[in-house]
């Protein structure tokens, strides 16, 4: 079993917004406090209808170049994990998310930009421009990802099988963290297909990192990351 | 504030005081070898006794404000109860029903003390409802048992504990604003007080654990012993002043109410949660109290002391 070192509670997100880098002009100003509202608004919504309480399982909030892969039941998913981080290394990381979902419509790329989401490409993906090489482009030597391996959101009963991007990425970049993280009951608080939340108790797990291994293949290491989100999960309802 | 106010608040603070020292003195005295994470049990529920004592001074204070912190703790205990329950995905849309319509519409009706309306929001035309729903959603699988169990839920978590705060608004010949404030205050004190009193005769006399399976520390000695000694409380409040009743047997008879359907209460929500093979409703989530373990004596014993009370003062 794991052992439970920590539990780290952060139920305000609110106590930690800081703006960076705030542009001179009023008209700048005055987007950037609305993109700052919008994210406030969206993430206290988002805790308060998941209840999520967080904790870290032999490993620590840290600063240092991470992965974060979890798995994905439901639309606030991402807000979850995010606002789950302390702030220092909340302003380090980026979710990633699809391009040609988020950047429809009025209100998803503002949610976009709010979390300062990395939008990739999932359909023109060229020989020298893999959605892989854009993230690691993206994160440069700074910044960490969230990111969801399942490709979509299942239907929170089980874990499905991950895709390739996650062993691609922690290919190239050997040195980075791959930071397992378990999502309990949020697909209950908004099942896909839903849009309006249910307000059940979910929690956010953090496991402890794995990296790839010198010659481990591609099915092996899918195979053990999900293992590893899976290891997080309460013990199996009968 | 009346006279009788201070007298019980005083009465409250001293009985707090002494369960608290209580506390301090069983942590210090190692020599009588009782469990120390028995001890750590008794004093975070003292300390949750004072946190609520506290928030009831409030309903002295704005019938509105008490109506609106019990519905918030409803709300958190329905929270834990349908967590804990497993629903399917197609439940999704009944559930939200529950959450934010029934269970906010009970407390603003008690709020506009329309009794004939919040008296049968839930068990009529709630009840009805949720089947409906789950059926509209169209998955046969554990129908009736998913319905059910939402059902209990909304009933036990906002539909029962909502006539504690209906208390402040009972009419009668005897009643005062000041005087159902008060009523509410013994409710919610006996309540408490029924449980603690049961664990110390459980402790000192109890041999014969009522059902093992459901509650190991509950036995016929702890319950019996608890009930006389509450209601012989209520009394002893009664000739105090503290209660608006007109006979002597009527506070008697709904203290020995309250520590009864406090312990039933107790019982019940203990099959629910042996049932889900889990200790408490608190450590489901990590980092949250069990809201629904301190307040389930209350859910049981506040719709029937609101039902007698409210008849023998009507009287």
């Amino acid at each position: 079993m794991i052992a439970k070192r920590r539990l780290v509670s952060q139920r305000f997100p609110w106590h930690n917004s800081e703006v960076v880098n705030l542009p001179s002009s009023l008209a700048g100003q005055l987007s950037n406090a609305a993109t700052l509202t919008l994210e406030l608004v969206v993430t206290g919504l988002a805790r308060f209808m998941s209840g999520a309480s967080v904790r870290w399982v032999d490993c620590q909030p840290d600063t240092c170049q991470r992965v974060y892969f979890a798995n994905h039941t439901s639309h606030i998913d991402v807000v979850i994990v995010w606002s789950a981080l302390p702030r220092e290394v909340r302003r380090l990381t980026r979710p990633v998310a699809a391009k040609d979902y988020w950047s429809r419509g009025w209100f998803r790329p503002r949610i976009a930009k709010a979390y300062n989401a990395m939008l990739i490409d999932r359909r023109s993906i060229k020989v020298h421009q893999s959605p892989v090489d854009l993230m690691l482009r993206e994160m440069g030597d700074r910044h960490s990802v969230v990111m969801f391996p399942e490709g979509g959101r299942t239907d929170g009963q089980r874990v499905g099988e991950f895709k390739s991007g996650l062993y691609y990425l922690c290919k190239k970049r050997p040195e980075l963290e791959a930071v397992p993280v378990y999502l309990h009951n949020m697909g209950r608080v908004l099942p896909r297909d839903e849009y309006l939340p249910v307000p059940l108790l979910s929690s956010v797990t953090f496991g402890p990192p794995i990296w790839l291994e010198a010659d481990e293949s591609k099915a092996d290491f899918l195979n053990r990351a999900r293992e590893a989100v899976l290891r997080l999960a309460p013990r199996e309802e009968d | 504030m009346a006279q009788e106010n201070w007298a019980f608040a005083a009465i409250i603070v001293c009985l707090l005081g002494l369960a608290t020292l209580v506390g301090r003195v069983l942590r210090d005295q190692t020599q009588l070898g009782l469990n120390p994470a028995a001890i750590d049990a008794f004093k975070s529920r003292v300390r949750s006794w004072w946190v609520i004592c506290a928030l009831l001074t409030v309903s002295f204070l704005s019938p509105t404000i008490t109506v609106t912190l019990f519905g918030l703790l409803s709300f958190w205990a329905l929270r834990e109860f349908i967590t804990l329950t497993p629903t399917r995905l197609s439940d999704h849309r009944a559930l939200f029903w529950v959450f934010f319509f029934f269970t906010p519409l009970q407390y603003v009706l008690v709020g506009w003390d329309a009794y004939e309306l919040y008296s049968v929001l839930i068990p009529v035309f709630g009840f009805l409802f949720i089947p409906m729903r789950i059926a509209i959603a169209g998955d046969p699988k554990r129908f009736l048992e998913r319905a059910s169990k939402i059902q209990a839920g909304l009933l036990v978590c906002v539909y029962c504990l909502s006539y504690a705060p209906a208390l402040l608004y009972l009419e009668g010949p005897r009643t005062t604003y000041s005087g159902n404030a008060r009523l509410l205050f013994f409710l919610v004190t006996l309540s408490m007080l029924s449980e603690a009193v049961q664990l110390a005769w459980s402790r000192l006399y109890g041999k014969h654990v009522i059902a093992p399976l459901i509650n190991q520390s509950r036995t016929w000695e702890g319950f019996l012993g608890s009930s006389a000694t509450i209601a012989l409380i209520g009394a002893a409040l009664h000739q105090l002043g503290a209660t608006p009743f007109a006979e002597l047997w009527q506070a008697a008879f709904v203290s020995l109410l309250i520590a009864v359907m406090g312990f039933a209460g107790a019982m019940t929500l203990s099959a629910v949660k042996r049932d889900r093979r889990v200790q408490d409703y608190g450590t489901l989530v990590e980092g949250h109290g069990g809201v629904l373990d301190r307040i389930d004596a209350l859910c049981f014993a506040a719709p029937v002391f609101y039902h007698v009370a409210r008849h023998f003062l009507s009287a």
